[in-house]
């Protein structure tokens, strides 16, 4: 039994990523192997691109320096207060919009005019607003996690099983519980899909950030290090900024399967 | 299964005092620029403790009717007192099981909880929805699979847990509205007995919807058979069969053909146009 097929292609993908996973490992290995050797045997300019071993090993310092962790911690507290304001507003404003058909309609071309425009767009108004401050990635990260994290949000809300309501109104819920026992478990997986895509379009928003207008963070030591000539350095803070967009990822997928255990993009059916 | 789980019974079948009244219901659907009659004009009383059973062909507006009957859907005309009420919305006396029972099950919650969570709404109190969620689970066989989710079982024991939760609710009027139309002959068998187990041991008012004549005969105490859209009633006819009934027996008997027979007349009568009525169709 599916209640909602609308997950169906999730599921695919997840199942692709599981069994593929040491497949995945080779291939990162190869070109690992490939960056190492085309510098060293000159195919690759090595004063551009140095072999792979250099830059880990750069890296491997870095993860010794204090100055990286300070970057670090800045990198991630912009993420996660901006992807927090997101979630909070995005949840609300769809519940909201999503509950009331009127509002709905009315909101509805204002929404499709909004969400296009990319987030870097606001830049110079931000740099003028905040300059360098946090605030200014925070506006960018929340108004790009936003739209990802609403758009979900009212599909979820509009997604009740026309059975289900009809159930629930036969015995009587009051609108609170069918809000809490039927809309909100429906509109929770949007809402954790929703959370997932808007994880990682903050990183990239408070990357982009700290390297174009120079808020404190990962980003900003990469633009320093690619002015100042330091071609290992900035390759081994691209690495690392890399790894932290996986671990993300990892992160919302684990929330994810844990907040929808009984749902069929996770769930396993025992009886068909 | 165990009798002395059974509450007490909450009064003796009462034959006489209407339990719901449908008094010249009409539906018409409006809308994407055409008008669909679905049911022109019923009348029926169900008594207080009756198995009533519906019995019309696919699209004859069925379904349209528990809609009504249970205040999910307005009606074009006529009305439903339910206990002495109009239903203008779903009742307090009033459960359904839908055709869709699959559907109905909220999947977030284990089998407990779906039966559980309408007596909250209802504000029995824990110790007391427990009891009767207990009772309800036990009385439809599915006590070992109470904490288990309605995707992990299969297409009869979901509808046993659509069943448990309608009856752990306790309405006056329970209605039915094709329960067993997708599970398998064995399944359905079984489950036909379970509501009639139930309708006696909890002495509760039911209407059931079925396309399936052998159906209809086997489970009432009446059955009211329909006719082709647009929906009137042909026949009310009463079943006489002995009150305990069994697959095997009951099935074969001469007086169980009979009523089949005579159901099935009614039936193929409207197929060629007949309409008690006198319009035609
Ligand atoms: N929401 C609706 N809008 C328009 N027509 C409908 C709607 N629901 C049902 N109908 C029509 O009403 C008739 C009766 O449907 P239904 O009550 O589902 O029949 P049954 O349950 O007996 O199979 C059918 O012709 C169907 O197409
Ligand atoms: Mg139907």
């Amino acid at each position: 039994m599916t209640t909602a097929a609308t997950t169906a292609p999730e599921r695919r993908r997840r199942r692709l990523s599981g069994s593929n996973f040491a497949l995945g490992a080779i291939g990162l290995f190869s070109i690992g192997a490939l960056l190492e050797i085309l510098p060293r045997i000159g195919v690759m300019d090595r004063r551009f691109f140095p072999p792979s071993s250099e830059i880990l090993t750069m890296l491997l310092r870095q993860l010794g320096e204090p100055g990286f962790w300070t970057a670090v911690g800045q990198t991630m507290r912009g993420w996660a207060i901006g992807l927090t304001i997101a979630m909070v507003a995005g949840v609300l404003a769809g519940v909201v919009i999503g509950s009331i058909p009127v509002l709905r309609e009315f909101t509805a071309s204002t929404i499709e005019f909004l969400r296009p425009i990319p987030s870097v767009a606001l830049i110079p108004l931000v740099v003028l607003l905040y300059g360098t401050k946090i605030q200014s990635a925070l506006i960018l990260i929340v108004y790009a996690a936003f739209w990802q994290i609403l758009v979900q949000v009212l599909y979820g809300v509009a997604d009740v099983d026309p059975v289900v309501r009809d159930t629930a109104r036969s015995y009587r819920f009051s609108r609170w519980t069918q809000f809490k026992q039927v809309v909100w478990p429906t509109a929770l997986p949007y809402v954790v899909t929703g959370f997932r895509l808007a994880a990682a379009v903050a990183l990239i928003l408070e990357v982009t950030a700290e390297l174009v207008i120079g808020v404190p963070g990962l980003g900003r030591n990469l633009g320093i290090a690619q002015s100042s000539g330091a071609v290992t350095l900035t390759y081994a803070l691209v690495v690392a900024i890399g790894i932290i967009g996986i671990i993300i990822n990892l992160f919302a997928r684990y929330i994810e399967r844990r907040v929808l255990r009984w749902h069929p993009s996770v769930r396993r059916d025992v009886a068909a | 299964m165990s009798i002395d789980t059974t509450p007490a019974p909450r009064e003796r079948i009462d034959t006489t005092t209407p339990a719901l009244d449908v008094r010249g219901l009409k539906k018409v659907y409006t809308g994407h620029g055409r008008d669909v009659e679905a049911v022109r004009n019923l009348t029926f009383t169900i008594r207080s403790g009756e198995l009533v059973c519906i019995v019309g062909p696919s699209g004859a507006g069925k379904t349209t009717l528990l809609r009504c009957i249970s205040g999910l859907l307005d009606v074009t005309d006529g009305e439903v007192v339910l206990d002495g009420k109009k239903v203008t919305e779903p009742p307090p006396g009033m459960a359904v099981v839908f055709q869709e029972y699959g559907r109905s099950l909220f999947p977030w919650l284990t089998v407990r909880q779906n039966i559980e969570l309408p007596l909250k709404e209802k504000g029995l109190k824990k110790a007391e929805r427990a009891e009767k969620v207990q009772t309800a689970i036990d009385a439809v066989g599915l006590t070992d699979s109470a904490d288990a989710h309605p995707w992990q079982l299969s297409g009869g024991m979901q509808q046993r847990v659509a069943i448990a939760r309608a009856v752990a609710y306790e309405p006056s009027v329970l209605l039915m509205d094709e329960p067993f139309a997708a599970v398998d002959a064995q399944t359905r068998a079984d489950l036909e007995d379970l509501v009639r187990d139930l309708w006696h041991k909890f002495k509760v008012t039911v209407l059931f919807v079925t396309h399936d004549i052998d159906e209809a005969v086997y489970l009432g105490e009446r059955v009211l058979v329909l006719s082709h859209r647009p929906t009137v009633i042909l026949e009310d006819v009463k079943i006489t069969l002995p009150d305990e009934r069994s697959q095997l027996e009951t099935r074969s008997t001469k007086e169980f053909a009979d009523l089949r027979h005579h159901v099935y007349e009614q039936i193929q009568k409207a197929k060629q146009g007949f309409r008690p009525d006198g319009d035609t169709a």
